[in-house]
């Protein structure tokens, strides 16, 4: 699946599954921008997909303004965006019966708004270009719901929603939005989960194992591609049989 | 005012796919010429790149017409 000569961006590209989606993007062919929330994170995202000729930049999705000229930046150095992966997400767990305002409002700003206003800074030139794949990445969670994360559940199926409705929007321009929605991952989110929860998840899973993030890459990958023209407004589930929706 | 109503039919034909002899002055976006409301959005955005200006959304509502759009872009070349 080559996605030769194509630009793509993926925010939150510094460690675990967006990590391994920039790799992964990158050598099948895209020129990748992978951003971070520091200039040392960006750094280093540099470093790692200079072999591709890609790049690393400074994102921080909350600040005002900051994904517009990001946008900008990237269609002057290295033309416009066609595939964006709205990777970019954090959690802040917690029973709700605990849960401040700050924790609801930093998920919905980071992993939700984010999603929007990435989108929309890339739509201008999808839609003249009549293509283009936006690819967010939403969570099993999202789908099934999870103790203690009210609000990232809250957040990744307002992702879902909203990745239908821009679907429909745009679909007559050729252009495709779709989720994957990982399982189980073996990243720094998961391990900082208590052992006695992890092994509950894992009975959980039919494949009786965490995900490795290159199982949602190539998830992430196939939609990118030419292959996956006919597929939009869908959410593909990557979580080892843990839900069968 | 000829030249600009000129390029703005020129610009409505490309975008909504229809016959230049087509476009007439009085013809709605919508109604006459078959546009969805994102084809009028595109259709902005064409004008915006034509004539180097910003169209702000509110306005850009007001712009259903062909009349619309050629009034819209003359009142702000002129300024």
């Amino acid at each position: 699946m080559s996605l030769q000569g194509k630009v793509a961006l993926v925010t939150g590209a510094s460690r675990g599954i967006g990590a391994a989606i920039a790799d992964t993007l990158a050598a099948a062919g895209a020129k990748v921008i992978g951003t971070a929330t520091s200039e040392s994170g960006a750094a280093a995202i540099g470093e790692r997909l200079a072999q591709w000729g890609g790049a690393g930049m400074v994102l921080n999705v909350g600040e005002e303004g900051a994904i517009d000229a990001l946008i900008d930046a990237i269609a002057k150095e290295h033309g416009d965006v066609a595939i964006l992966v709205n990777n970019a997400g954090i959690t802040r767990d917690g029973l709700l019966m605990r849960m401040k305002d700050d924790d609801w409002d930093a998920i919905m700003d980071t992993n939700l708004k984010s999603v929007f206003k990435a989108s929309k800074a890339v739509l201008r030139a999808m839609m003249k270009a009549r293509t283009g794949r936006i690819i967010n990445i939403a969570s099993v969670v999202g789908a099934m719901g999870n103790a203690g994360q009210t609000n990232y559940a809250a957040a990744k199926a307002g992702i879902m929603g909203f990745t239908k409705s821009m679907a429909r929007e745009v679909g007559s321009r050729g252009i495709t939005v779709n989720c994957v929605a990982p399982g189980f991952i073996d990243t720094d989110m998961t391990r900082a989960l208590p052992e006695a929860q992890r092994d509950a998840l894992v009975g959980q899973i039919a494949l009786g194992r965490l995900g490795d993030a290159q199982d949602i890459a190539d998830a992430v990958l196939f939609l990118a591609s030419d292959k996956a023209a006919y597929i939009t407004g869908q959410t593909l589930h990557v979580n080892g049989g843990m839900l069968m929706p | 005012m000829e030249n600009i109503e000129a390029r703005v039919k020129k610009i409505v034909a490309e975008q909504l796919g229809v016959n230049e002899a087509e476009v007439k002055i009085d013809s709605s976006f919508v109604d006459d010429l078959g546009a969805d409301s994102l084809d009028t959005v595109e259709l902005v955005m064409a004008l915006e790149e034509e004539f180097e200006c910003e169209i702000p959304d509110e306005e850009a509502e007001k712009i259903t017409t062909v009349k619309q759009a050629v009034d819209y872009v003359t009142a702000h070349l002129n300024k």
